[in-house]
């Protein structure tokens, strides 16, 4: 960061003679601590619980998808638990007339499915005989590196072709705003369902396994102009004050002058719409697992996982199997919210407190 | 005024073309012998569609020229169809698209009329608490509250409505519109389909308050700040005074303005709701269309979105004019 050695101007309590005596690097007084821009920010972040609430969420499903495998070893993610089960029924049968008499009925399941939560499977199996629990934890880490790279994709395109629309203005402004207004009236589920039956084809020859990537960097596509937009309206204002001025003596090029000095104060609020897109591009996924249109059983996501309102007997009897998955979305969701609410307020200057 | 209306309605019919180029583009990369196949399959699954409409259907979006004159020349033709509002024939519904479309928004728009109206009442009180008790616990409660609506996947949050209410309770049906058993009178038809709505309903408001109550709670912290509130607590009026008539109808603006850009979640249907809940909107109806390649639909329905969304944008600008007299146009 620059300006590393800002005051806050709030504690800062002037004193005018030591003020001329001390070189501008130390502090007037000992009792005023000097804080960088990023120290502020950090504070005034810290200083709200839902952030670090959201923080607390976000790093503990962290913890939970990658380092959760390592110690729960019992099951892999795609492992079928063969476990023959053996259960008995009794039943007393009587007849008018003679002995009542017992019917045993004994049910032999060659395959351990829809177990209740027990010892070996804390959270039970699922129809395929699936652990619940191992697949949430590499369901998570599908859901979460997909929407990771989807963002930093969608922001990749959306500082470049809004800076260039903002630096350059003009006609190359007008084309780039004009593609943005055409992709944001294109209703994108729709197209990304259109998509996902396209891959179905096999001529194109898709594995299904990275279908939902694929759906993904094409939402990343159709999804830039919001960013776009929100990067060239910085750099319309950013463009006219003095240091850009200043770059432009200095005789800088113009890719330094767009990515050395216009996108790095750009990016405040390009880092809170990113944490706030984390959330909807979690729930963009798990939509589209949802609806069939994401990895096979395999590999499955979160979304996937939840997929049973055709079955009303797992609805209704094995929540074990549909509701962890959806409370890991919801965490998720929530905790990027969060952050992203709390990084707003900390990095809006208006907001200061 | 009528100027600026002119420019922006030029404006939108060149968004419309852009859009309709993506969307023929799409459809034109699904390979025919795929569409074929698709065809195929629902012969099998007992429909019947005949060779006339398939051979129509090509010749309607010039799909048996691969060249480059033959796409251009079929999207040509194609949208000069849909400027006459011929959206052609639906091969899996076997009607023409305008039709289908037409006879399933009832649903979607009833579900998202009444939605929209429960989710205003109760974000704006909501919001304007927030707003006004800052920072206190309850502000911090309605927050929370609200983002766990925001953050629901509408699938999980149905799936649990569905598993309460209807399969352990036994208050609300599970699916479906209406109960078959149900021909007496048309009254009691309208009352059981009602009943049906309760939940879809309930989804729709619930994940949709938490956008809404931020709104209002961020534009009343606004108004809050300003001079003029200052001066009418200075007059010594009621705080209630203060709050609802002088800080809350200026917050209205963004409100009133907002209220236009819904036209497009009113008539498009919210497709997995309806979806899970098996309800018979146009949101459920495109996304069986678009699983099996209809491809008629899928391009009638996409281009019906797209309209609606641009005349939403085009409609919240003016209203925008229209509410707040410091907004002129050019």
């Amino acid at each position: 960061m620059e300006n590393e050695n800002i005051k806050e101007t709030e504690e800062l309590v002037l004193d005018e003679q030591s003020s001329a005596v001390t070189t501008p690097d130390e502090p007037h007084d000992k009792n005023v601590k000097l804080m960088s821009p990023t120290q502020m920010v950090l504070r005034r972040f810290f200083r709200s619980r839902l952030s670090i609430l959201g923080l607390v969420m976000v790093i503990g499903l962290f913890i939970f998808c990658w380092v959760g495998p390592l110690v729960y070893t019992q099951w892999g993610s795609s492992e079928i638990d063969k476990t023959p089960s053996v259960s008995y029924s009794v039943k007393v049968i009587e007849i008018e007339g003679s002995e009542p008499f017992y019917q045993v009925i004994e049910t032999v399941q060659t395959n351990n499915s829809l177990a209740d939560p027990s010892v070996s499977h804390p959270l039970g199996t699922d129809k395929n005989n699936y652990d619940v629990l191992a697949r949430l934890m590499s369901g998570g880490r599908i859901s979460l590196t997909i929407s990771f790279l989807a963002v930093f994709v969608i922001t990749a395109l959306g500082i470049v072709f809004g800076g260039i629309a903002g630096y350059f203005g003009g006609v190359i402004d007008n084309i780039i705003m004009r593609i943005c207004d055409v992709l944001m009236c294109l209703p994108g589920f729709p197209i990304l369902l259109i998509v996902g039956t396209l891959l179905q084809s096999e001529t194109l020859g898709v594995d299904l396994e990275y279908r939902i990537y694929w759906l993904m960097g094409f939402l990343t596509l159709i999804s830039w102009p919001g960013t776009a937009r929100l990067v060239r309206g910085q750099i319309l204002s950013l463009r006219e004050q003095e240091y850009m001025v200043a770059a432009e003596a200095m005789g800088y090029s113009t890719t330094r002058k767009i990515f050395k000095h216009l996108v790095p104060n750009v990016m405040p609020q390009l880092i809170v719409s990113m944490t706030l897109s984390l959330g909807s591009m979690i729930l963009y996924e798990a939509s589209l697992s949802y609806l069939g249109l994401g990895a096979p059983v395999e590999y499955a996501a979160w979304g996937t996982m939840i997929n049973v309102s055709s079955d009303p007997d797992i609805l209704q009897n094995h929540f074990n199997v549909w509701g962890p998955p959806g409370i890991c979305i919801i965490i998720a969701v929530l905790g990027f919210n969060f952050i992203g609410d709390g990084l707003r307020d900390a990095l809006d200057p208006k907001m200061r407190r | 005024m009528l100027k600026y209306i002119a420019k922006r309605l030029g404006q939108s019919i060149l968004i419309l073309l852009g859009v309709s180029l993506i969307i023929y583009i799409l459809i034109r990369c699904m390979p025919v012998s795929f569409i074929e196949d698709k065809i195929a399959q629902m012969n099998q699954g007992g429909a019947t569609i005949p060779e006339e409409t398939i051979v129509a259907m090509k010749e309607m979006y010039g799909l048996q020229d691969d060249s480059f004159l033959g796409i251009l020349k079929g999207y040509a033709n194609w949208l000069g169809n849909l400027c006459q509002f011929d959206f052609g024939d639906s091969f899996k519904y076997g009607a023409p698209v305008i039709d289908i479309i037409k006879r399933d928004m009832g649903v979607s728009f009833a579900v998202a009329l009444v939605a929209t109206f429960f989710e205003f009442m109760i974000a704006i009180p909501l919001g304007i608490t927030a707003a006004t008790h800052q920072y206190s616990i309850r502000d911090y409660i309605v927050t929370i509250l609200v983002m766990i609506g925001i953050s629901l996947p509408s699938f999980f949050f149905a799936q649990i409505l569905q598993n309460i209410f209807s399969l352990e309770l036994g208050w609300f049906p599970f699916q479906g519109f209406f109960n078959a058993s149900t021909d007496s009178s048309p009254i009691a038809l309208f009352f059981d389909k009602c009943y049906h709505l309760v939940l879809p309903i309930v989804t729709v408001t619930v994940l949709s308050i938490g956008g809404r109550m931020r709104m209002t709670r961020t534009n009343m912290l606004e108004v809050m700040n300003s001079d003029y509130i200052r001066t009418a607590r200075a007059k010594g009026l009621k705080e209630r005074v203060v709050i609802y008539k002088h800080a809350f109808r200026n917050t209205m603006i963004p409100l009133v303005t907002s209220l236009a850009g819904l036209l497009p979640s009113l008539f498009s249907g919210a497709m997995i709701t309806e979806q899970v809940f098996n309800l018979p909107g146009i949101g459920n109806t495109a996304y069986t269309a678009m699983m099996a390649a209809d491809i008629p639909f899928i391009m009638g329905y996409n281009m019906f979105l797209a309209l609606l969304s641009v005349l939403g944008v085009l409609l919240a600008d003016l209203m925008y004019a229209v509410v707040d007299p410091r907004v002129k146009l050019q």
